[in-house]
């Protein structure tokens, strides 16, 4: 038994013959957040949906606290999905449901059909979804209802939402490339440190190669479906992004 | 050197037209469609209308019977269908069924759908005898016809990216469908649940002609007997009824939005 993530072997091709992913090892320390950076359609995306089967993957095994995730079905996949909390790019809140409803929808894999229907969630749940607002900066939101929210404000809430989950794991797929650059700093800002204070290690696809650096304690670097760099951020050189993006003009 | 024209001729345009004239010319004359039995119809329909002046209310015992007898059935088919279509519109949602489901299923409400309420009412009064369950089947039918394709419709626009985010939180089957469908849908059901009561209190003065209940069935009897200020009374009825109940449903649909 280790704890942590531990990918071995991971393979993934939607059409027969193209793979998208080419047998991919990596593990994770139990703590801290990992960056992956990447041109896009490499992959990325493909690679943390694997990892709470949101896509198939084709091969390998992803073993979570020594649990392999690839063979779970039905009950026990869904077990395994509420400790992996999981943050979008763009927010994938319910919309026409409050705030609050969206944090408790975190809270699904654990309660009955019944509670979640009448919306009779245990206390704990109740305090912890407003603590989670208050510490996201939404402490006055609980009613109003997401699709009221601004872009930045719905991220707080994606976030608080992957938080209610308790996860073992957050998954964060590509979390600010749909806000303005102020907001995006903010917002990985507030993941990193909601994610420190509660222990939970993090995976982040993100394009801005500067917002990895500065809050990432490791970085992997994919191209066509593969590993090409894996270190921390003050080892990336000019080299490793022209091994990973390819060219030099852009730089 | 010829003129350069500006608008092609569109014969094949000109041809289906004449084709169209010529037909309905044919078709007045085999059904003896004349100017004379025009004018004919007319002297009749004006004496008709004549008999029909003053409405007569005096029996309006068994006109509030039939008319409340009618909003019954309209509103018994209304809430069967509508608790039936919920199920239907599901399994009919090619986007959260698989195909072996949703297939059969829109099979199923085309079907339901592609009788006119009338034939299937007659269909239930020769199954089930006379009376208001016939047309409380028949107009349950007819519902379902209507509701379950416009909720599978309605499901098949959702956005399946919260339909996602609330499965990858661990989320079982109904847990996904309480969550991430029904409140991207809740409101447009509604929509169409009034709607269908709407048209289910109209249609439901209609099946009582074929025997399945409501104010059609005195309506009908009126006729037979000739009793035209009578006939006059009931008409006028089910149109301020219908009336009523678009006004009503017309601001429940306004406050929805």
């Amino acid at each position: 038994m280790s704890a942590g993530l531990s990918i071995r072997g991971l393979s993934k091709a939607y059409v027969p013959g193209k793979p998208v992913l080419r047998d991919i090892t990596l593990d994770f320390a139990p703590r801290g957040v990992t960056a992956i950076i990447g041109p896009s359609g490499t992959g990325k995306s493909t690679l943390i949906r694997c990892i709470n089967r949101l896509v198939e993957p084709s091969g390998g095994s992803i073993l979570l606290d020594g649990q392999d995730l690839v063979p779970l079905r039905g009950r026990a996949l869904r077990l395994a999905r509420r400790r992996i909390g999981m943050v979008f790019q763009e927010y994938n809140l319910v919309e026409r449901l409050s705030v609050m409803e969206n944090l408790l929808s975190g809270r699904l894999g654990y309660v009955p059909l019944w509670r979640a229907w009448l919306r009779r969630y245990p206390e704990e749940d109740i305090a912890r979804a407003f603590a989670l607002l208050d510490a996201v900066g939404l402490p006055d939101h609980a009613t109003r209802r997401a699709d009221a929210l601004s872009g930045g404000q719905r991220q707080r809430v994606g976030i608080a939402r992957a938080l209610m989950q308790r996860p073992a794991l957050l998954l964060a797929d590509e979390p600010t490339s749909s806000l303005d650059p102020r907001t995006a700093v903010e917002v990985m800002e507030l993941l990193t440190r909601l994610t420190a204070e509660e222990g939970v290690p993090v995976i982040v696809n993100i394009h801005n190669v500067e917002l990895a650096k500065r809050f990432c304690g490791r970085v992997i670097g994919m191209h066509q479906g593969e590993v090409v760099f894996d270190g921390p951020p003050e080892a990336i050189e000019p080299r490793h992004l022209t091994q990973i993006y390819g060219g030099e003009d852009w730089m | 050197m010829t003129a350069r024209r500006a608008f092609a001729p569109n014969w094949q345009g000109r041809a289906a037209l004449a084709a169209l004239a010529l037909y309905c010319v044919y078709a007045a004359a085999q059904l003896d469609v004349s100017g004379e039995r025009l004018l004919v119809g007319f002297g009749e329909g004006a004496r008709f209308l004549a008999r029909m002046w003053p409405p007569n209310f005096e029996r309006w015992d068994t006109l509030v019977e039939g008319m409340v007898e009618s909003i019954q059935i309209a509103v018994l088919s209304s809430a069967a269908g509508i608790v039936l279509s919920l199920p239907l519109g599901l399994m009919a949602a090619r986007n959260l069924s698989p195909w072996w489901i949703s297939g059969p299923t829109r099979g199923f409400v085309a079907v339901c759908r592609s009788l006119h309420y009338v034939i299937v009412a007659i269909l239930f009064v020769k199954a089930v005898g006379f009376g208001a369950l016939a047309g409380i089947a028949a107009l349950t039918v007819a519902s379902m016809g209507f509701v379950a394709k416009l909720f599978a419709e309605a499901i098949e626009e959702i956005s399946m990216k919260q339909v996602e985010a609330v499965r990858a939180t661990g989320a079982g089957p109904f847990a996904v469908l309480l969550y991430g469908v029904l409140p991207q849908v809740a409101s447009r059901f509604v929509g169409f649940s009034i709607y269908q009561l709407d048209s289910n209190l109209r249609n439901s003065t209609l099946v009582g002609i074929v025997g399945a209940g409501g104010i059609g069935g005195t309506l009908f009897a009126a006729f037979k007997r000739f009793d035209y200020d009578f006939v006059a009374a009931i008409l006028l009825t089910i149109i301020a009824l219908i009336f009523l109940a678009e006004i009503v449903s017309a601001r429940v649909r306004k406050a929805l939005q």
